[in-house]
């Protein structure tokens, strides 16, 4: 005789009426198939768990948002914030789209050029640079950010020392309304800081002061903050032009458009509430168009949009270790990734899909990762259906901050995979192992023995 | 394992506990094993009827019924 299929028992308290804050039905819908590559055969081959990047979604996504500032505005370049992921194979699928680089380190600084992006199009920004990265970055004609006067001061004197004139832009930090203010980073305007800034950098015989630049913030909810933040650059460009006659060739307005995930705490989610990447570029397109240049002096508009172009390329592949109820009667499902591997779970509510069929039964629970420690935590109340040891999860959205922000920590960082336009499954970082994270290690001879046995 | 006197059950895995007024809802497999408890079956019994009909190791199941067990210790419904 056949046997049926089997499902462990449950019994749940009928509430009528109240309606779970968590549980939308689309959550617990399975995903089977990740770009038309099942799940199951995706951690058979390259184990659990997975990080899986589709470059279809990564390519979409930059064709869209292009699409949509070219159709506004005249002039426009992303620059790919490497920091959101720096992954050599996802770096290059923004370059062969046009994306430039943007970075924030030497290393990452070298990573753009290992990838073949020219000097030209690598936008230094940050406030850490070397005296030999800013000559390295001079060198190469790369576009210089300056973060502060220190920085301003030793790039003066570096140039003058080595006979260059870098490009140079200057991150400018303002109120827009949005608070916490990012005033760390950059000169400020409305203190005059900025403008101060300006008139060293044009009176300096050894830089050339060719952009302005401002990172609002990141998630910003509010197109409002860039049309305000777009006005005050405008009005920085247009007063260098009347006062020293110079024409400032760009304006980089940073990241910091969301992505649809949801952030913890957040009663709706992501994907109904946050403003779309066409109500951003109306906002900043409204105010450059708007402000009354002729036409040859328009700026150059450039963005370096990290999370919203790749965040829902990502997705990250699981494995239910245990099942287990609380001492209050909660159900928790223990996970075979965490935080270490999951950054992104300490800002979002992630949305978690089962990957295979389940009955219609489903309980509220928490899922935990497998660190020891309390802080581990990947939902902390999701509605799933029954889970047993051994079922497989799909986490979306992670593609952006997951792949640089992870820790090594307790376990060994996964494979990351990216599934090509046709569907071709290609390892683009290799799972971790004793060896290589032992490589730069170093025992003294007096620690290399002990006397258990 | 054994269910309060007053409890009722219907075959669709509804309970009533008409003592404090609480409903439950179990899945199929839940009811089944609640009116194998209704006919006194032991835990022993129980393990045998479920996993030869149903496709699950028993040690699984084991662990499983251990879990229901406390469920339903925590919804109030065993002696
Ligand atoms: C200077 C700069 N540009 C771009 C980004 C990318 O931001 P986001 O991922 O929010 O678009 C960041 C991230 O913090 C940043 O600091």
């Amino acid at each position: 005789m056949e046997k049926l299929r089997y499902e462990r028992p449950i019994i749940q308290k009928m509430n009528t009426g109240l309606m779970n804050k968590f549980g939308t039905r689309t959550e617990y819908e399975p995903v089977t198939h990740i770009e038309s590559v099942p799940v199951k055969s995706l951690i058979k081959e390259y184990g659990s768990p997975l990080f899986v990047i589709s470059e279809k979604q990564i390519r979409r996504n930059y064709q869209n948002a292009t699409r949509i500032f070219k159709t506004r505005y005249p002039k426009v370049q992303f620059a790919w914030s490497y920091k959101t992921n720096y992954m050599n194979a996802v770096c290059q699928v923004f370059h062969q789209e046009g994306s430039w680089a943007e970075v924030v380190s030497g290393f990452e600084y070298n990573k753009a050029l290992g990838n073949g992006v020219p000097g030209s199009k690598i936008i230094f920004n940050g406030p850490d640079k070397t005296d030999e990265q800013l000559i390295a970055a001079a060198r190469n004609n790369s576009l210089i950010h300056i973060d502060h006067f220190d920085e301003l001061y030793s790039l003066i004197k570096l140039s003058e020392e080595n006979n260059l004139k870098p490009r140079v832009a200057i991150r400018v930090n303002m109120d827009t309304g949005i608070y916490p203010k990012w005033d760390r980073f950059g000169f400020n305007f409305e203190n005059g800081q900025a403008w101060n800034a300006i008139t060293r950098i044009i009176n300096s015989e050894n830089l050339d002061l060719v952009g302005l630049h401002c990172h609002i913030g990141t998630f910003m909810l509010s197109p409002a903050a860039y049309a305000v933040a777009a006005t005050k650059l405008c009005e920085l460009t247009w007063s260098i032009k009347e006062k020293f006659n110079k024409t400032i060739q760009y304006i980089d307005l940073g990241g910091g458009f969301p992505s649809t995930n949801t952030l913890k705490g957040a009663y709706l989610p992501g994907s109904d509430t946050v403003p779309s990447i066409d109500q951003f570029a109306d906002a900043i397109t409204d105010v450059i168009l708007g402000y009354g240049f002729k036409h040859d002096d328009l700026p150059l508009l450039i963005l370096e949009t990290g999370r919203a172009l790749i965040d829902d390329a990502g997705f990250l592949l699981g494995t239910v270790l245990a099942s287990k109820r609380l001492s209050d009667g909660r159900r928790a499902t223990i996970l075979d990734f965490g935080v270490n591997s999951l950054f992104t779970a300490f800002w979002y509510d992630h949305k978690v899909s089962p990957a295979q069929a389940f009955g219609q039964h489903t309980e509220e629970m928490v899922l935990y990762g497998p660190l020891c420690m309390n802080i581990d935590i990947v939902r902390e109340s999701i509605t799933m259906p029954l889970l047993e040891k051994g079922n497989h999860l799909v986490v979306h959205k992670v593609g952006a901050y997951n792949m640089t922000q992870w820790m090594q920590f307790i376990t060994l960082r996964p494979n990351i995979l990216m599934i090509d336009k046709e569907n071709n499954t290609h390892v683009i970082r290799k799972a971790e192992t004793l060896e290589y994270l032992e490589l730069n290690e170093q025992v003294p001879e007096h620690l290399k023995h002990n006397p258990l046995k | 394992m054994k269910l309060k006197k007053n409890i009722a059950t219907s075959a669709e895995g509804f309970i009533f506990n008409p003592g404090t007024g609480d409903s439950f809802s179990t899945n199929p497999i839940g009811a089944e094993i609640l009116s194998l408890l209704k006919e006194e079956k032991t835990i022993a019994e129980i393990i045998d009827v479920i996993s030869a009909k149903y496709d699950v190791d028993q040690s699984q199941f084991e662990k499983d019924l251990d879990d229901f067990k406390s469920q339903l210790e925590d919804s109030n419904i065993l002696d």
